[in-house]
């Protein structure tokens, strides 16, 4: 080539789409299903074993010590002592980040589920609410909010804890930062950690979206206080 | 179950080997430095932290501030900022690497400190005001112990970090116990992964169980409602 | 004395809090501050410990300007009590109450000596000292706030809403436990709360504040409730404000009746009375027999003679089907039987002046 490096906005163009492995969309795609997988998987597990939590209370105690063990394990080991279960692939990022996620959802659940004031739960048996129909219809929705508030958390970082997996060449964009420190060169470190934040910034503001139409009650009492 | 087997087996290779109990990359050296380096990024960003977090919690003035780092801390790779310091300001020295350390571990002691203060009831800081404590007293012999238990929440969530990132550290070159895990995984030297990786996880742990400890020993039993009924 | 001198206080946002208010707080007496919400009478309470300044005007202790001493000084040598108390969570009850000895260098032997000493002064056992406030209840957290105002033996204490937080049973207690208190110590105390009822039973001079800060009427309860000076304070001041009015007329000089007496199983008294009251053995009242028709033993109400107020005279009348009301001294001996003719003739008295 002999020209020089490449500036930011040439390099992203020329890299953007490849054709071949490794191109930033294709990082980009990665990127998203190995940090929405563990999102949905924790949800998926936060809910039942929340309200478990809820119904037997004794329960909570020992499960929100083994989860707050699991969240102190970092994250680049647990990667490596699970490649010789699961090799080297995307399974192998998604399952601790699922894990990461139940150990940040559980407290929400049961702290959501707690927030529902005794009165209205009361209220709700005293019309005739069936166990089922009362969790649904009056526990979960008012539960909404803290449980919304710890998935923002679980998603955030889920999105930027993606890319210590490009240190097993799972990384999905910290692909960008291992080929950057290898090939010592600035553009697509950069490229990956904007890209990185503004994907954790439209997560946070789906979820937000998301408190918003689930949970009108709360913003018009808001409103109506200030 | 085969993986079991080759699991112990390495444990068995990277632990027994003598070679691997000495010298500059000895498992003791890595602790020593793994510990070096998270003490050290821990300290600092705890006497930025701290801090800052009680005169914002305090005066009410600089809440943006929490907010936005926190928010920011989350979502910033720490991989790329790793490797983006690195490049900035060369390997000559472990500061390009220790700076990230800290910025990463600042907000969640701030946020924390931040949270706790501000979260102090209202009608005790008026009554404490109110019995001619001056402003400096109010904090120190009032807001502060009834907040340290969430202080001290944002110090343990903050050595958790500092720990999971030393470790990764490792792959911009710093020393510690990450290196085993960096360089096995390069030169296909698994029972340094394996091994190097459960000494982390150990090494985290236990950690987390300093904390647990420093906070049943630090916070009132008035406040952590941890008292014998007598 | 605490004096009010045209004090004005506005708020950065425009609201006036208080709007020229002139009172004095007696030295040596309970001044209470009522009103609704919205009348400034905390913010005026506050401005006395400086908690907030006042923007215009002059609030005077003993004749020197709050504002002429700084804050904490100020503040160490007024108690100040609040409604959740506020005691700090993270420290024993012994060193919650030692707060302002320990700030003013007391050595700690002798704070926790006044702090156990002031323990007991309020009402509660010694071996709560060593417990921290989560482990104690409403209305002995208060008993605690109060111990923790008066640990540096100030002249004067501040109270706001002190026992509005509590269930009535408790609240009632604590009432009385304050008037006790107060007849030992004779602190000068401004005292807020927004329930009349406890304005009158506390105050010797209530001050009613109207929305806005102005001071609507200062005077004793008394001479509130026969005197309101506008409507605003007699729709304050509620229903029954006559009866009400009725537990500052002493039963000191009522006419009593000393023959409509009957021992119990023997006989006496007159016939044709319609009523006779049947005593036991001691002199204590057992019940009302009709005097024509003796028969069942009708029920009776008591005050006690010189000493309950009118209001409960008239009660205790209410309470019987005979309409005469039995006077008994200390031990509970009859003393006489007030007729309706005599308490007629007390309430006419009464009515008049």
């Amino acid at each position: 080539m002999g020209e020089g490096p490449p500036s930011l906005w040439e390099w992203i163009g020329r890299n953007w789409d490849t054709g071949r492995a490794g191109s930033i969309k294709d990082l980009l795609l990665d990127h998203l299903t190995m940090s929405l997988v563990p999102i949905l998987l924790a949800l998926v597990v936060a809910l039942p074993l929340g309200l478990a939590c809820v119904r037997w209370r004794w329960l909570y105690q020992p499960a929100s010590g083994l989860m707050n063990v699991v969240y102190a394990l970092p994250s680049l080991p647990v990667f490596m002592l699970l490649i010789s279960v699961t090799g080297l692939t995307q399974t192998t990022v998604i399952i601790p980040l699922a894990f990461y996620g139940v150990a940040v959802l559980l407290p929400a659940v049961v702290g959501g589920l707690d927030s529902v004031p005794d009165h209205v739960r009361q209220s709700a048996v005293a019309m005739g609410f069936t166990p089922r129909r009362r969790l649904l219809a009056v526990e979960l929705p008012i539960a909404v909010p803290v449980v919304l508030a710890g998935l923002r958390v679980v998603a955030v970082s889920s999105i930027s804890l993606v890319s210590v997996g490009a240190l097993i060449g799972q990384g999905g964009l910290g692909g960008l930062f291992t080929r950057a420190y290898q090939n010592p060169f600035m553009p697509p470190v950069i490229v990956g950690i904007v890209l990185i934040v503004l994907l954790a910034l439209i997560a946070d503001g789906l979820l937000v979206l998301a408190q918003r139409l689930l949970t009108p009650w709360v913003r018009a009492r808001k409103g109506a206080t200030s | 179950m085969n993986w079991l087997i080759s699991f112990f087996a390495w444990m068995g290779e990277f632990f027994g080997n003598g070679e691997n109990w000495s010298g500059p990359g000895g498992i003791p050296m890595r602790l020593l430095e793994h510990l070096e380096f998270s003490a050290l990024a821990l300290l600092l960003a705890v006497l930025v932290a701290v801090p800052l977090g009680l005169v914002i919690g305090h005066t009410g003035r600089g809440e943006v501030l929490v907010v936005i780092s926190a928010n920011l801390a989350r979502a910033l790779p720490t991989l790329g900022l790793l490797v983006m310091f690195v490049l900035l300001l060369g390997t000559a020295s472990i500061w390009p690497v220790i700076i990230p350390l800290v910025l990463l571990s600042v907000p969640p002691i701030l946020v924390n400190t931040f949270e706790g203060i501000k979260g102090v009831d209202p009608d005790l800081r008026d009554a404490a005001y109110g019995m001619g404590l001056r402003g400096g007293q109010v904090l120190g012999r009032v807001l502060v112990p009834v907040a340290l238990p969430l202080i001290l929440l944002g110090c343990r969530l903050s050595a958790i970090q500092v720990v999971a990132t030393t470790t990764v550290a490792a792959y911009t070159g710093l020393g510690g116990l990450g290196r085993y895990v960096i360089d096995g995984f390069a030169t296909k030297d698994y029972a340094g992964v394996v091994g190097g990786s459960v000494l982390i996880v150990l090494f985290a742990l236990v950690v987390q169980l300093l904390f647990t400890l420093a906070q049943r020993v630090t916070v009132s039993p008035g406040v952590s409602r941890r008292v014998n009924v007598r | 004395m605490i004096t009010f001198d045209a004090v004005t206080k506005r708020f950065p946002d425009g609201t006036v809090a208080v709007d020229d208010l002139t009172l004095e707080a007696p030295t040596g007496e309970i001044t209470v501050l009522v009103g609704p919400s919205g009348c400034g009478k905390t913010t005026s309470l506050r401005m006395i410990n400086r908690m907030i300044d006042a923007s215009e005007g002059k609030i005077l202790l003993d004749g020197v300007p709050v504002q002429s001493i700084a804050p904490p000084t100020l503040r160490r040598g007024i108690g100040y009590v609040i409604q959740q108390a506020g005691l700090f969570p993270h420290r024993k009850i012994v060193d919650n109450i030692a707060t302002v000895p320990y700030l003013l260098g007391w050595d700690r032997k002798r704070a926790r000596g006044r702090a156990m000493e002031l323990l007991e002064r309020v009402g509660l056992d010694a071996a709560l000292a060593g417990r921290y406030p989560f482990q104690l209840s409403g209305g002995q957290q208060q008993r605690v706030g109060v111990a923790r105002a008066l640990a540096a033996d100030p002249p004067v204490l501040l109270m706001d809403e002190p026992f509005s937080a509590v269930d009535p049973v408790v609240r009632t207690t604590l009432q009385e436990e304050l008037l006790r208190l107060q007849s030992e110590l004779n602190k000068t105390i401004v005292f807020v709360t927004h329930d009349i009822d406890e304005a009158i039973k506390l105050g010797d001079k209530v001050a009613v504040l109207r929305v806005g800060g102005r001071l609507a009427q200062l005077a004793a309860p008394k001479t509130l409730l026969s005197e309101p000076s506008d409507d605003f304070v007699r729709e304050f001041l509620g229903h029954d404000r006559g009866i009400r009015r009725l537990q500052f007329v002493s039963t000191e000089g009522l006419r009593l009746r000393t023959d409509l007496t009957v021992r119990q199983g023997g006989e006496g008294g007159s016939s044709e009375e319609p009523w006779l009251l049947v005593v036991d053995e001691q002199g204590g009242p057992v019940g009302w027999i009709a005097g024509a028709r003796p028969g069942e033993l009708e029920p009776f109400g008591t005050f006690l003679y010189g000493r309950d107020s009118m209001r409960s005279a008239l009660d205790a009348a209410l309470l019987s089907p005979s309409g005469c009301s039995v006077a008994v001294d200390d031990e509970g001996k009859v003393v006489g039987v007030a007729t309706r003719e005599a308490l007629d003739e007390a309430l006419a008295e009464a009515a008049d002046g």
